[in-house]
């Protein structure tokens, strides 16, 4: 007999109702945003890889593992808290809170156990620096930027963008207990690629947004300005993106790759800024998502190669 | 789902089916997170893994 069935005799008002679960395996999956915890792993994997040292597979392994679980708790506790928002959003309305499959309380005991279980095991694993910044990441992503900013200032996915920067911080950190420069420069450069990547995809969405009453900046402020700032973040980003090569942590082929796909996203740019529609605001989206993909796969194979050629990278 | 009060509440057979699937997720997370320990642990200690008093 299960506990379902024994525990219903308890006495409870008679309007209370115990109902079951119904979420799947792959509800509780979807909980932890897989698509946003896949870039999360490569830029940590690329941050541990390119850090100086070495670290044993194994090891290396079970960080990213907790950072991939530390990113998919701060995902399910985002769910958790955004329920309501995510109900009156057509890209979010079939999650598994606002669909039903899943009760709330269930995605904040879920998120809260995965994140206590990624910060200890990292800690243990690696060092306490690295699990203290995964903690710092989960924290920030949670209270800083679902709980406040996001509802509160056009500023949010700016500020809020952090917490996808940390992770090749984190894998730095697992790898040398310590922040170098180089880790920072990671760090910056996904801080600046935040902006330009989701005020592009807002630009078509801001309606959804509206609903919603999340002050997106193409809400609050309008598309114009929208296109201005995400021109102007992109050529931060174009300069950020070669500066591990011209401070010397990279080679040749990282600069060029890098200055050919800053160069990508200022043009990009440029013609979100001219035109009105939202065509070059979907070409821009996609290609950032492409552009900090190549960034941080050319890092990792620049790397390898420099280990391979006897170049101190 | 149906609810009765003399029976208590009775699953549905997509309910059971779908605890079913929960459950063995749970079983198999366990199961890996206590050969990511093990594996850890030998790691992490190498050869002193054995060098204790007795």
């Amino acid at each position: 007999m299960s506990l379902i069935t024994e525990g219903a005799d308890i006495a409870r008002p008679a309007d209370a109702r115990v109902e079951p679960s119904l979420a799947d395996v792959g509800d509780y999956l979807a909980l932890m945003k897989p698509r946003v915890m896949s870039l999360v792993v490569f830029t940590a994997l690329v941050g541990l890889a390119v850090a100086p040292g070495h670290l044993h597979p194994v090891i290396g392994f079970v960080a990213l593992l907790c950072i991939a679980v530390g990113a998919g708790a701060a995902g399910a506790l985002n769910m958790w808290y955004d329920a309501d928002v995510d109900a009156v959003m057509a890209r979010t309305a079939d999650r598994p809170i606002p669909a039903g499959r899943v009760r709330r309380g269930e995605a904040l005991g879920f998120g809260a156990t995965l994140a206590v279980g990624a910060v200890a095991v990292l800690g243990l694993a690696t060092n306490w620096l690295a699990a203290g910044l995964l903690a710092f990441t989960i924290f920030f992503y949670v209270a800083i930027y679902t709980m406040w900013l996001k509802r509160s200032t056009p500023q949010n996915i700016v500020i809020g963008g952090a917490a996808g920067a940390f992770p090749p911080m984190i894998g730095w950190a697992a790898a040398t207990g310590g922040i170098g420069v180089e880790s920072l420069l990671l760090f910056l450069i996904i801080f600046f690629w935040t902006p330009p990547h989701f005020w592009a995809l807002s630009l078509w969405r801001a309606g959804d947004y509206a609903r919603a009453g999340i002050p997106m900046l193409p809400v609050v402020a309008g598309p114009a300005e929208t296109r201005r700032q995400i021109l102007i973040y992109s050529f931060v980003l174009a300069p950020l993106g070669i500066a591990p090569w011209l401070a010397g942590y990279a080679g040749t082929l990282f600069g060029a790759v890098a200055l050919a796909a800053g160069a990508g996203m200022v043009v990009l740019a440029i013609q979100v800024r001219r035109e009105s529609g939202v065509a070059a605001a979907k070409q821009l989206f996609a290609f950032s998502i492409l552009y900090l993909f190549v960034l941080f796969a050319v890092l990792l194979a620049d790397d390898r190669l420099g280990h391979l050629l006897g170049r101190s990278v | 789902m149906q609810q009765d009060d003399e029976n208590g509440i009775v699953l549905t057979e997509e309910q059971k089916r779908r605890r079913r699937a929960r459950s063995i997720a749970i079983a198999l997370a366990l199961g890996a997170l206590v050969l990511l320990f093990y594996v850890l642990t030998i790691v992490k200690l190498g050869p002193g893994v054995l060098n204790r008093p007795l």
